[in-house]
């Protein structure tokens, strides 16, 4: 099973962002577990300056901006 | 263009009146409305294809380690280029500091970069000309550079919040973005919705602004109170208006359009646009997670006396 972090203190990007992914797991039928950081010093640590960041299994796969329905997609599958 | 188009819809359409106050209020919304979205898209459009938007990741990187005339001018160009949500103050701020760059560049950056960006300065360009432009863009820049050298003659590393001294920033390596033609197309859409979803409000608001003035404050008092040279309380009185007011580089070009057409000093209306941007509650409440209150209450000394100093240079010069 996938850890997917969203990396973001709260902006609504951040939680556009979180839902996207929630929603595309639901869809496809993929169980993931998926977790909001919302602690700056913990977002840092992810060497992210730009929220929403993505983190999947401990690796920064993007960062600043809302990513689009078929990146989210993608994340999932592979 | 703009303008015939404008008047088609707000003369012809909905037969207002040239000569009334509404008729010209709603000639000068339309009229903004459709040049600066249509120009917002456009940029924003042009510079992700370009993939000419920088990250806050890369400015860090690039400043970082340099001579600290090196680093300040690099932060007050990137700062410049960049256009940032003031929601990244806070990351970026934490960033410079732990990549060890000296506060008083981190303050410059943080200056110019809600002041100037190259999506405002295209429509400012469009809008109001090369030479005002040239002006909000050259006194910009020096404020930023020169704020950001006073701001260190007080030491303000004493009020920064003790957390982020502890904050040990991660490395990372994004992904290698998609170059393709198809690539960078998504990725200048997504920045345009991005971009245009953020401002839109703001942009909007400043055109309201702008077109009330233009339409119902009349000219002659604009010329007694805010025109004159003389005036020397205009610039002040424009600067603390500007600091509760808070709107992006992009939504001030409007209002800054209305006041011009009416005679504001030129100088006074750069002050006004200025403090606009850059120096607001909003900005403030957001730095006050990494500044304590007396380095934020000198921050905006420096800025409101900077404002107020090409405020009062420009209306002589003119």
């Amino acid at each position: 099973m996938k850890n997917i972090k969203v990396l973001g203190s709260g902006c609504r990007n951040c939680q556009t962002t979180y839902e996207l992914i929630r929603k595309a797991a639901e869809e496809k039928g993929i169980t993931i577990q998926l977790e909001k950081i919302e602690d700056i010093g913990q977002i840092m640590g992810y060497g992210v300056m730009s929220t929403p960041g993505v983190v999947i299994d401990g690796k920064v796969v993007h960062a600043g901006g809302v990513p689009d329905r078929k990146q989210v997609e993608s994340w999932l599958t592979n | 263009m703009f303008d015939a188009l404008a008047s088609l819809i707000v003369y012809q359409w909905m037969a207002l009146d040239p000569a009334s106050r509404l008729g010209s209020a709603v000639h000068f919304f339309v009229m903004d409305t459709v040049q600066i979205f249509v120009m917002l898209v456009v940029i924003i459009y042009v510079m992700g294809l370009l993939r000419a938007l920088l990250s806050p990741e890369k400015v860090r990187d690039y400043v970082r380690g340099k001579p600290k005339w090196l680093a300040r001018s690099s932060a007050v160009t990137l700062g410049a280029i960049t256009p940032f949500c003031s929601c990244s103050s806070v990351p970026l701020f934490i960033g410079f500091v732990e990549a060890g760059i000296p506060l008083g560049v981190t303050y410059s950056f943080l200056i110019a970069s809600p002041m100037i960006n190259e999506v405002a300065a295209v429509i400012l360009l469009g809008i109001l000309g090369w030479e005002l432009t040239l002006m909000y863009i050259a006194a910009g820049l020096t404020v930023a550079y020169v704020g950001g050298m006073v701001m260190e003659r007080f030491k303000p590393e004493r009020w920064v919040e003790d957390y982020v001294w502890n904050i040990h920033m991660g490395k990372m390596t994004l992904p290698e973005p998609d170059t393709s033609l198809a690539g960078r197309h998504r990725y200048a859409w997504s920045e345009v919705k991005i971009l245009v979803g953020r401002l839109w409000r703001w942009v909007i608001a400043g055109i309201a602004v702008g077109a009330l003035f233009h339409g119902y404050v009349p000219e002659g008092w604009v010329s007694e109170h805010l025109g004159g040279k003389d005036n020397w309380l205009a610039v002040p009185g424009a600067v603390l208006l500007g600091i509760p007011l808070y709107s992006n580089a992009t939504g001030v070009i409007p209002v800054a359009e209305a006041m011009l057409g009416k005679g504001v000093a030129v100088g006074t209306t750069l002050a006004f646009m200025m403090s606009i941007a850059a120096l607001s509650l909003p900005e403030l409440i957001i730095l006050r997670k990494v500044i304590k209150w007396p380095g934020l209450a000198l921050f905006s000394g420096v800025l409101a006396v900077a404002f107020m100093l090409v405020g009062w240079g420009f209306n002589l010069l003119a």
